[in-house]
């Protein structure tokens, strides 16, 4: 079952760029919620701050509180490492261990927490291929094709199973489709519409046809700012600010 | 739900980095050993009779190595007269011309050659010079180190080149500039220095050979200004000095390594400047 | 540089050759044209293969070094055959040599010196490249690099003077008590010896292990290191499965690169090796390797069948490096062509 994001002014930099800026919002459990805006409006960077990859980055800060459930993602004594097995995340372009069998890649992430028992492995292994969609078509070659050796759409499918198999609570998925094809796309769009129903899941996206089919709510940020976050339909049909009319009617970006 | 075993997980993170910032502890003291050890025996031993004098006879003190520094300076020369064109050249042809299966062979070849153990490449020499002229001789001795530079320059050489945009070609044909001077005059230059860079590096890690002059220019106790001659060179002279039973010989042994390594560090610190200055300096 | 020209051309109105000048000019400034290009294409085409002839020469010197090697080494060839590689006798007084003690020296103290090696060697390009402050990194490198430029003769002056009496006066007595059991450290402790060879071999070959190291660590793209963190890793974990992992050809190729620069060094290890060609099971006993007998004996070869036979062994010597190059190029190339590309698909 997944939880909701309450996110309390957060702020995040580069350096000296102010990136993010204040925002607020309340991301609700079980459901998609788009996070849509131009290029560099900073809504990649505020869904790396939800599970803590923006401080990867060398020079950077974040200042503001992310409450994932119960816990305080920036709290004293939370650690890094435990949010981000709870909050799973999928990348822009598929990245598949390339060193691994399909096998592997999925169960890697249950490998880093001490899962040795084969068939416990084997088990969750399956589960998370079937709920990503992707098990009919690698079942008989679990262990002998390497995660790289897929098709880019399969790959991204793959990245999704490896990051489900840890069983978040959350999914973050930064523009998952933009480098696969339509048909690989609208495979992925079905599965977030299963998907939801167990986790909650963050898509950022600058294809704003996806944001309305797949997601309940939708914040469309502008330069690090949140303008608007309502349910899908109203941002899309009655935005109540005008620079999101501006923006979904094609006016820039 | 997942349970990690964190806290174990974090203490191996820890152990980890403990690992391996003791591991570049461990590989940084020797450095610090040796560099230390040399400014500390090497400036003791250093003397103005060592700088200018030849070795005494053995069992007397006061003798130098100022023979072997001339020798080796002349050694080098001969070396870098031998090593420097043909790597160069090598490189250009790699870099403009060499493309294809042939390029990819001389460039294989070059790599094996840079592998070849020093000591085999004095066996060659010797072959080769020694045994033709019937003497040991300054110009084995250039011989085999400047074998041994080739593969060095020509691999930067042709990567120096390469950077150089193909577009800065393009335009000097454009206007008329033959090939061979459009190489020598615009991508040459361009690229010089990065190539000087490189030449100097090959010059330092040659300098500090003493393998390969065991059997070409072999030594010698006195002033040697004749390349056909067995000649004095200072890291060879090292080596002798260094399992001698004189405590005097020894003493010297240290102040040679000295000199040696103030010779080769400055000829880095050297490179690193020009180096420094910018790849594409010049011409424009 | 081309703006420059365009803006004085355009200037000038282009006008006939035949309004210009008369019928003998053109001629004459025809036949400079000419001349120009045709001289240009003999000077294109000299220069050419002037470089040719240097890229062919290269091809010439290595030509050259198996053709010396073999030839010289014809004598001893003959006198014993594939047997020279497996008798254990040296003796020039009487003419008979066997190479087997020869390659068992440079065997240890090579595989020695890469048990030493690469784990320090992977640790400081781990903590360079992924662990230290950014800061530190290219200081650290630069000194490791440093390490890589002092000169064999100079290993080995400071290997007898400092290394050997710290391993005869501590490191031998401890590693005597309490290793004994294994067989490995019997024997009088004179510091000189496979031990002392292998540790400074080690350190050798160390600067050669870590900067290739580094360069393909390095190599490997963010987003597979993101893609192990996402999944709630500790950073070693991410060093290991993201990193490491990737690596693992390339970090194979610089191992085997520097067990190639361990077969063929000479100075340092003749320095305190011992120099006896014996086999013994102790690491503290004295050895010979390959390079140091060549070293140390071929000035003064005895007759003709030593000399032949010290060049023998050289070839052998020129063959094992050259084998042992050639499979660490390949795959470390194999990992700046492939891999890398494999992981951003």
């Amino acid at each position: 079952m997944g939880v909701g994001i309450q996110v309390n002014q957060l702020n995040a930099w580069f350096g000296n760029t102010h990136a993010v800026r204040d925002i607020q919002m309340d991301i609700p459990a079980n459901h998609a919620t788009a996070i849509i805006g131009p290029s560099g409006c900073g809504k990649s960077t505020f869904v790396r701050c939800l599970n803590r990859m923006h401080e990867t980055i060398p020079n950077t800060r974040v200042q503001g509180t992310v409450k994932i459930g119960d816990t305080h993602v920036y709290g004293n004594g939370t650690s890094a490492v435990e949010i981000r097995r709870r909050v799973g995340m999928v990348f822009q372009k598929p990245n598949p261990f390339p060193t691994m069998s399909v096998y592997d890649n999925v169960a890697a992430g249950l490998k880093l927490n001490g899962y040795r028992n084969r068939r416990e492995l084997d088990e969750i292994v399956e589960r998370s291929l079937r709920q990503a969609a992707l098990w009919d078509e690698v079942k008989d070659s679990l262990k002998k094709k390497s995660g790289a050796s897929l098709s880019g759409g399969q790959q991204q499918r793959l990245c999704i199973a490896r990051a489900l198999a840890v069983e978040p609570e959350v999914m973050l998925m930064d523009e998952p489709a933009s480098a696969l094809d339509p048909i690989s796309t609208s495979k992925i769009e079905d599965l977030i519409f299963e998907l939801k129903q167990n986790y909650t899941i963050v898509i950022v996206t600058h294809n704003m046809q996806q944001a309305a089919r797949v997601a309940e709510f939708t914040a469309f940020f502008l330069t690090g700012n949140l303008i608007e976050f309502d349910k899908t339909e109203k941002i899309f049909t009655n935005p109540s600010d005008k620079r999101t009319e501006d923006y979904i009617t094609g006016r820039f970006g | 739900m997942i349970q990690s075993k964190y806290w174990w997980r974090s203490l191996q993170d820890k152990v980890i980095v403990g690992l391996a910032a003791g591991a570049t502890f461990v590989v940084l003291a020797p450095l610090a050993a040796i560099f230390g050890y040399l400014v500390y025996k090497g400036v003791g031993s250093l003397s103005w009779n060592f700088l200018t004098q030849i070795p005494k006879p053995t069992g007397e003190t006061g003798g130098g190595m100022a023979n072997a520094i001339v020798g080796s300076g002349l050694i080098l020369l001969i070396a870098s007269l031998i090593g420097v064109p043909m790597g160069i050249g090598t490189g250009i042809y790699l870099a403009e011309f060499g493309k294809k299966r042939f390029g990819n062979l001389v460039r294989f070849t070059a790599d094996v050659l840079n592998g070849v153990p020093s000591i085999v490449i004095g066996i060659v020499a010797y072959a080769l010079v020694v045994v033709t002229q019937k003497r040991f001789s300054a110009l084995a001795g250039g011989v085999a180190l400047g074998i041994m530079m080739v593969p060095i320059i020509s691999r930067s050489t042709e990567e120096m080149l390469l950077m150089v945009p193909q577009s800065l070609r393009e335009a000097a044909w454009g206007l008329g500039i033959p090939q061979w001077r459009t190489t020598l005059s615009i991508t040459l230059r361009t690229a010089s220095s990065g190539i000087i860079t490189a030449v100097m590096l090959s010059f330092a890690r040659v300098a500090g050979e003493s393998a390969p002059l065991m059997f070409t220019a072999f030594g010698n106790s006195y002033w040697n200004f004749n390349i056909n001659q067995a000649t004095a060179a200072l890291p060879l002279q090292i080596f002798y000095y260094a399992t001698s039973p004189f405590d005097d010989e020894r003493r010297q042994a240290w102040a040679g390594a000295f000199i040696l390594i103030l010779l080769i560090v400055v000829s880095m610190s050297l490179v690193r400047m020009v180096a420094s200055r910018g790849v594409f300096k010049g011409g424009n | 540089m081309l703006k420059q020209m365009n803006g004085p051309l355009l200037k000038t109105k282009f006008q006939p050759a035949s309004e210009v000048s008369s019928p003998e000019d053109q001629a004459a400034a025809v036949s400079r044209r000419k001349t120009a290009l045709t001289s240009s294409r003999f000077a294109d085409a000299a220069f050419r293969y002037l470089m040719l002839g240097c890229a062919l020469s290269v091809l010439a010197i290595v030509v050259l070094i198996v053709r010396e090697l073999v030839l010289s080494s014809a004598l001893s060839r003959n006198a014993f055959g594939l047997k020279f590689f497996f008798r254990q006798a040296w003796d020039p007084v009487n003419g008979d040599f066997g190479a087997l003690p020869f390659i068992y020296g440079t065997l240890v103290s090579a595989l020695l010196a890469l048990f030493l090696a690469v784990p320090l060697s992977v640790g400081v390009a781990t903590f360079t490249t992924e662990l230290c402050p950014r800061k530190l990194r290219s200081l650290l490198s630069y000194m490791v690099e440093l390490l890589a430029a002092i000169p064999s003769v100079i290993y080995g002056l400071w290997g007898i003077f400092v290394l050997v009496p710290i391993l005869r006066l501590y490191v031998e007595p401890f590693l005597a008590k309490y290793f004994g059991w294994t067989g490995l450290f019997g024997g009088p402790q004179f510091g000189l010896g496979m031990l002392g060879a292998g540790v400074i071999l080690a350190i050798m070959i160390i600067p050669v292990i870590t900067s290739i190291t580094r360069e393909v660590m390095s190599a490997v793209p963010t987003q597979q290191r993101e893609g192990v963190l996402a999944l709630g890793s500790t950073r070693w974990e991410m060093i290991r499965v993201g990193v490491l992992r990737n690596a693992r050809t390339g970090i194979l190729g610089a191992i085997i690169l520097g067990l190639g620069r361990a077969l063929g060094e000479t100075m340092a290890v003749t320095m305190l090796i011992g120099n006896r060609p014996e086999i013994a099971k102790s690491l503290f006993a004295p050895g010979y390797t390959l390079a140091s007998v060549i070293a140390n004996e071929f000035s003064e070869a005895a007759d003709d069948l030593h000399r032949s036979a010290l060049v023998e062994i050289g070839l052998a010597l020129f063959l094992i490096t050259l084998l042992v190059n050639i499979v660490a190029q390949l795959m470390v190339w194999s990992i700046t062509r492939g891999s890398a590309a494999r992981a951003t698909a």
